[in-house]
């Protein structure tokens, strides 16, 4: 079949093989537009990707979960017909530093029960606590599910849009517009002493108020962190998690199909350098190499520093955005230290049982530990005893290790970007044994199941995937830099200063996390504009 | 009384929340773990193991057996060699399902038949002068389910018949030091197999599979896993679909095998090469036309469930019974065309989906139609699609 087109021209140029960046092509490829995806590496996902790094073990070797993935997307672009398949995390397992443990799962009277055990008190206030909470997401989920209106734009539409705005916030009532303030302004620490007394619930609570981000549960700030993870549901549960199968891996290689299957097509090994211009508007991408890619629509899903001040010349933008970018904090403080294990570790308190470990495992016992932990790194180290993500996710998906064995990947933090006085070349191993010591306080023996360890330091978040400093959320989760501010004020609807020229990672609204949200509102954008 | 099953002592040792319902007067779980969908994912994605021993079993055995269940099933069971097992069902003189079950062919003359409902009585009144006997071997028997796609690898380990075991087959096998049937048998839509033994090695056969099972993660599931898992595989339940012909007051109650989407047994039936008990009331039902239904899957708008219970300020539910069973289905102009009998959301689909009735000429694939149900209190619908079934159905299962 012949083209009507050379070769290297195309309707839109994705730039960047993320998940967003594929969801994105995937839409505007189903909306008939000839995509090219371009990515810089051997295989697409950004940073959800599976690699197998020992024969028959696959690690998540950044990205791990999936929850805020937004539901319309998986039927919008067909993914199940393309293999998508969320495992459920059955639970949810913390201990709490004196041998004992919460466990929670999937029946709300039981998670009662074990909430009484700790504490009588805080049985009631956990429901309460929850309902507060899914109100809050209620009232925001619009927001959430919409480009921030543009407060000082000039097109009648703007008028409009803010106007929705200002009728959806007036019809919130007043304890959840309240709540909703003090989680987006206050710590996780003052929110939950609202509700509970036990520490190690009130811990338990806390560990998704510090993910990805350089707070402790006790800055202000952490509250907005919790609340964004909170935004997640998967079948139907708020705030549920799961992993997929094969990985998160598997999700970018459900959603490359996907996007194939509309007409994408996905160059690997392709990084891009700059994108053309012409007279004030994008034409197309210049790869490393020379080779030239044209399209009157270019879209970085890459994060805010690179989308404005790699891909195209700054000096072609407004001031106020090149300062704005150049001001966005992206300070990485998480690192991944993943195992291959010849077992499954035994908690002393739960032996014989694999029940555990069917989901999250948190070591973060109290609210005081995680921000101990978060104080080395104000100073420019990491954690001595650091908070863990864990998830043993060969429990729930048998395919991820050899049969017996398992895998096992660990968010650890803080492990602040910038050393001080050291850098992570040097620190790697040091690092690892000490998240793995701290492992081996609450599971003795672990160091023997041990038969690999990947450490991925911030600095090798970035260089594999090109996220800035490692942060986990191309630019942190903070006040300031989310909604209307989201990367810039007056640039958070997809659009840049450059015509033709979008940008759809997840350093745009809402934001980070394996989520497509800004991948898809994006693609609303350029097809919008197109139609105009 | 209730009973319990061969597996029991050792299966009510797992089964962490002693929830059980009572099938057919025996205990059966309704979950193990606090998560049914964990176990239903344990079928989906790995191994799962289930007790299937409440269901009837009777031995079929002299050399009429094949000629008294060629004129009393369904399906024509003279196609089915030893070695083979056909899923079928049996009718009454009208022409209405009374049951379904699997009959194994063990022998020319030796079969053994399941039930989800007792039925020694009607098999022998229609044995009358024939040279065979019945015999009710409930008791005798546990069937454990093994069923998902690492069944296969997790049970050759310790029966390696079953790495070469192919889709509906069966054959002799030892476990545990056991004899027992291993049949590719299931009621899942999976890759799966069926272990029939004798109870008083039951347990036995129990342990071996569980430790085989152990590197890939195996787990029991119950009967709430289980109802997700065979409506994706587009499986009718008696007294969920229909009910047994001959007890029931209306006949509104009552399905044909064609209505009931069995259509596919009849060969042989519309041009009277082939008797069976109903068989000339449903030849006349097939040469006239006068089916009143066809079964069909359904599945939901997904974007139109969520609008719905968003609008009215409620988190869309996406739970194992967000509906109740029955809820009508309703044309374009409101009329009643229909009903759902099963409806459920699918995991691995996504989707609300569902396993409904509607008028003939409405069950073309694609078809779309409204599915009655109350949101805040309020009665309304939402967007349908008919479809076929199957709704899951992997390569795995029968390959």
């Amino acid at each position: 079949m012949s083209s009507p087109h050379s070769r290297h021209e195309y309707d839109a140029i994705v730039v960047g093989g993320g998940h967003n960046g594929l969801t994105h092509a995937a839409y505007l490829a189903k909306a008939g537009l000839r995509t090219l995806v371009l990515e810089k590496n051997d295989l697409v996902g950004g940073a959800a990707i599976t690699e197998e790094l020992m024969p028959g073990f696959s690690f998540t070797t950044f990205s791990y979960a999936l929850s805020l993935l937004r539901p319309e997307i998986i039927h919008e672009l067909d993914l199940v017909k393309h293999g998508f398949l969320p495992l459920m995390m059955p639970s949810s397992f913390h201990p709490t530093g004196d041998g004992d443990y919460l466990l929670f799962g999937d029946d709300h009277a039981q998670n009662l029960q074990e909430v009484r055990r700790h504490s009588p008190r805080d049985a009631d206030a956990y429901e309460r606590y929850h309902r507060d909470l899914d109100r809050v997401c209620q009232a925001i989920r619009p927001l959430f599910d919409s480009p921030p209106p543009n407060l000082w734009g000039t097109d009648p539409e703007d008028a409009v849009d803010v106007k929705w705005l200002l009728d959806h916030l007036g019809g919130i009532d007043r304890k959840t517009m309240h709540d909703t303030v003090r989680l987006l302004t206050g710590s996780a620490q003052d929110w939950l002493d609202d509700y509970f007394e036990h520490e190690a619930i009130k811990g338990y609570h806390a560990s998704s108020s510090i993910i990805g981000s350089k707070v402790g549960p006790m800055s202000p700030g952490s509250g907005l962190v919790l609340l964004f993870h909170k935004m997640g549901e998967h079948d139907g549960h708020l705030g549920s998690w799961a992993f997929h199968k094969g990985g998160n891996g598997g999700f970018t290689q459900v959603l490359a199909r996907a996007a194939q299957a509309y007409g994408a097509e996905i160059r690997l090994a392709a990084p891009v350098t700059s994108v053309i211009t012409t007279d004030g508007r994008a034409v197309g991408v210049a790869l490393e190499d020379g080779t030239e890619f044209r399209a009157p629509v270019v879209v970085s899903a890459l994060d805010p520093r690179r989308t404005f001040l790699e891909l195209v010349e700054p000096r072609e933008l407004p001031l106020d955005l090149v300062d704005n970018v150049r001001r966005m904090k992206f300070r990485g403080v998480s690192a991944k230290v993943n195992f291959a294990l010849d077992g499954l570790p035994v908690f002393p308190a739960l032996k014989d049982t694999v029940d555990h470990y069917g989901g999250f495992l948190n070591i973060g016992p109290t609210i005081e530990y995680v921000e101990k932990a978060f104080d080395a790194a104000k100073y420019g180290w990491y954690s001595e005893q650091p908070f863990i993500d864990g998830a043993i996710q060969s429990v729930v998906d048998p395919d991820m290790a050899p049969p017996g064995k398992h895998v096992m990947s660990c968010f650890v933090q803080y492990a602040p970007y910038e050393l001080r006085g050291s850098d992570w070349e040097t620190e790697r191993e040091a690092f690892g044994d000490q998240a793995q010591a701290v492992l081996e306080s609450h599971f003795p023996g672990f160091g023997d199941l041990v038969l690999h360890r990947e450490v991925v330091t911030p600095v090798d978040i970035e260089a594999r995937t090109g996220l800035t400093e490692g942060n986990i959320f191309a630019g942190e989760f903070l006040a300031p830099q989310m909604y209307f501010f989201r990367p810039a004020p007056g640039w958070s609807q997809y659009a840049t200063p450059i015509d033709g020229y979008y940008q759809c990672g997840s350093g745009t609204h809402p934001g980070g996390c394996v989520i497509g949200s800004p991948g898809k509102l994006a693609s609303q954008r350029v097809l919008r504009d197109l139609a105009r | 009384m209730i009973r319990t099953t061969p597996f029991h002592p050792r299966l009510s040792e797992l089964n962490d929340q002693h929830l059980f319902t009572h099938w057919q007067g025996t205990l059966s779980p309704l979950r193990y773990s606090h998560a049914p969908k964990h176990e239903y994912f344990a079928v989906r994605n790995g191994v799962g193991v289930f007790d299937t021993s409440p269901l009837y079993k009777y031995a079929v055995t002299g050399p009429d057996a094949e000629k008294l269940l060629s004129g009393a099933l369904v399906r024509d069971i003279r196609t089915c060699r030893p070695g083979q097992a056909h899923y079928t069902a049996w009718c009454d003189d009208r022409g209405y399902v009374m049951h379904d079950g699997v009959v194994f062919r063990h022998a020319t003359d030796e079969f053994l038949l399941t039930a989800g409902r007792p039925a020694l009585s009607w098999f022998q009144e229609l044995a009358t002068g024939l040279r065979v006997e019945l015999e009710d071997v409930t008791e005798a028997y546990g069937m454990l389910a093994v069923q998902g796609p690492r069944s296969r690898a997790a049970l050759a380990t310790v029966a390696p018949e079953a790495e070469t075991l192919g889709y509906f087959d069966h054959v002799p096998a030892k476990l545990a030091g056991a004899a027992v049937t291993l049949s590719r048998t299931g009621y899942t839509g999976d890759l799966g197999f069926e272990i029939t033994v004798a109870a008083d090695d039951a347990v036995d056969v129990l342990d071996a599979v569980l430790d085989a099972g152990r590197p890939h993660s195996i787990r029991p599931f119950g009967e709430e896993a289980l109802m997700t898992l065979r409506i994706e595989a587009g499986l009718p339940l008696v007294d969920v679909e229909w009910h047994d012909a001959r007890l029931t007051l209306s006949d509104a109650d009552c399905v044909t095998p064609k209505e009931l989407g069995l259509g596919w047994m009849l060969r042989g039936v519309r041009d009277g090469s082939r008797r069976f008990v109903g068989s000339e009331a449903i030849r006349r039902e097939l040469v006239d036309g006068t089916s009143r239904w066809a079964t069909t899957g359904i599945v939901v708008d997904a974007d139109d469930w969520d609008r719905l219970y968003r609008e009215a300020g409620l988190f869309p539910p996406k739970s194992p019974h967000p509906l109740p069973y029955e809820s009508m289905i309703l044309d374009e102009g409101g009329t009643e065309v229909g009903y759902c009998t099963s409806f459920v959301y699918s995991p691995v689909l996504q989707r609300h989906i569902g396993i409904a009735r509607v008028r003939p000429d409405l069950a073309a694939a694609g078809t779309e139609l409204r599915l009655e149900l109350a949101v805040n209190h309020h009665n309304t619908t939402v967007r349908i699609a008919t479809t076929p079934m199957p709704f899951f159905e992997p390569d795995r299962k029968k390959s």
